[in-house]
């Protein structure tokens, strides 16, 4: 299993599981993703996909905090690294 | 009372996608019915459908809309697109009420939820779909629409199976009459997909013919059930006003009767209730028998269905007393798309002066039905059109050409005289 999330596994996740829009492969990092297209259900099957692919627990509450891809690595990233291979 | 007029209209039917494909195939008499390719059906009792062919929704709908969406709501947004196209309105343009979203649903998206029990089965609840929370649901087709064009006056759906198709149309009725400017209404539904089969089949109506010449008869002595099909029609329904003031291209006709009736329950003794919602919906266009010119039938294809449909006709027109069709035996039933369908046809008929085809059902002579098995070019004055849904629902829609009236100022905007 991955032991690292990047921006392009985000991108891919995305395309996969709600779909591709226009600026996804620009400078993304640093947009919200309500303005790249993607609402809150869009980051819960986002969310959900990571969880299964990368054997990671992703709290509710920290997601939802979670505004841009910049954030949301950053927070997969500290849960790869506290729980390694949980799975 | 301002009258509810149609303006635009969306069409994916197994004949045809869009409205002149779907017409020009209707007239022709050409049958969409053949052997299931979505899936192998050879383990099922029933295996002939009316499916849609070449429809790329990657062709017309915004690649995130795609892993959110089961196909009946993929052709209702493509239909509904047309509509507004064929209507000459850009929804952006109105105000952010004005405009709403009415639909009906058989059994909602069925092919999608299909998927995501398969997950759940097969790989556990993490797999399944977080778009599952909608897109198997009926009131998404009116929602997704909605949201996609902004729409955002009052939005429903309704289920009465066949018969919703038309009770959609009469809602957005309702909604214009208490000051809506433009409903798209509607229905689209599609499941032809093992899981919907197998409901289908439950029923107990499915035709288990093989040819599809033979397979859904109405009104034919060899009746023995219908064959399924999937897509219907979304139409773009308006104030007779915006329409007039928009100088909409074209008005198709108006809504100008409708009724909705319950059979009694099963064992009572009490006549269904089919005849009444005729009655009821001719009152409510303020016409007579004798100024219908065309009946398109429900058409269940199964004789006690038959019997009770042919004998409330006969009471109210008279035996054999008005031409009656039935252009569904083209696409098989698409059950809530099918009202709505049968409204675009009969104002294409209204249209046109000519009324599509019966095809393959040799009229038995005890319905005492004048029925059209061959396309009959024919002035017509106004077209009523049955539904039932399964569980007692009838439902019956009058459309006529749109009068403009003696308003001189009305008549000028619509024949764009000055």
């Amino acid at each position: 299993m991955p032991t690292v999330f990047t921006l392009d596994d985000l991108r891919r996740i995305l395309r996969e599981g709600s779909g591709e829009t226009d600026d996804l492969d620009g400078d993304i990092l640093d947009l919200e993703f309500e303005s790249l297209g993607y609402e809150s259900l869009a980051l819960l099957e986002t969310t959900s996909r990571i969880e299964r692919e990368f054997g990671v627990v992703l709290d509710d509450e920290a997601v939802a905090g979670a505004a841009t891809p910049r954030a949301l690595v950053e927070l997969v990233n500290t849960q790869l690294v506290a729980a390694p291979q949980a799975g | 009372m301002s009258r509810a007029v149609v303006t635009g209209l969306g069409v994916a039917a197994p004949t045809g996608l869009g409205v002149e494909r779907y017409w020009a195939a209707t007239i022709a008499g050409h049958r969409g019915i053949r052997r299931l390719t979505r899936f192998d059906p050879s383990s099922y009792p029933a295996g002939l459908a009316g499916e849609i062919e070449g429809f790329d929704a990657a062709e017309h709908l915004p690649s995130r809309l795609l892993p959110q969406t089961d196909r009946m709501t993929r052709i209702a947004l493509v239909s509904a697109d047309w509509a507004l196209a064929d209507a000459g309105v850009r929804p952006e343009e109105l105000a952010e009420y004005d405009g709403s979203v009415i639909t009906a649903s058989h059994s909602g998206g069925f092919e999608f939820g299909q998927n995501e029990l398969r997950a759940l089965w097969n790989r556990g609840g993490q797999y399944v779909s977080a778009y599952q929370s909608f897109a198997w649901f009926y009131a998404v087709n009116s929602g997704q629409i909605s949201i996609r064009n902004g729409l955002r006056g009052p939005c429903s759906v309704v289920v009465s199976d066949t018969a919703g198709g038309l009770d959609a149309l009469a809602q957005a009725r309702r909604e214009i009459r208490r000051g809506t400017r433009l409903v798209i209404s509607g229905a689209v539904d599609a499941s032809l997909c093992p899981w919907g089969w197998v409901a289908q089949l439950a029923g107990g109506r499915l035709s288990t013919a093989d040819d599809p010449a033979g397979a859904y008869l109405p009104f034919d002595a060899r009746a023995r059930g219908h064959v399924p099909g999937e897509g219907g029609a979304l139409l773009v329904i308006e104030d007779e006003r915006h329409a007039v003031e928009r100088s909409a291209p074209r008005i198709y006709g108006e809504i100008a009767g409708h009724a909705s009736t319950m059979d009694p329950a099963p064992g009572v003794d009490r006549p269904p209730g089919l005849r009444r919602a005729i009655e009821l919906a001719l009152d409510d266009a303020g016409l007579a028998p004798p100024e219908i010119d065309v009946v398109f039938a429900d058409a269940a294809g199964l004789p006690d269905l038959d019997r009770a449909e042919a004998d409330a006709i006969n009471q109210v027109f008279g035996a054999g007393g008005v031409p009656v069709t039935a252009p569904k035996t083209a696409t098989g039933r698409l059950y809530s798309g099918a009202g709505p369908l049968d409204v675009a046809a009969a104002l294409l008929a209204l249209r046109d002066g000519v009324i599509p085809p019966t095809i393959g059902s040799s009229p038995a002579a005890d319905y005492a039905l004048d029925l059209v098995t061959r396309t009959r070019a024919v002035p017509l004055r106004a077209a009523l059109v049955l539904a039932r849904g399964v569980g007692g629902f009838n439902s019956a829609v009058v459309v006529r050409p749109f009068d403009p009236g003696t308003d001189r100022a009305t008549r000028n905007r619509v024949t764009g005289t000055e």
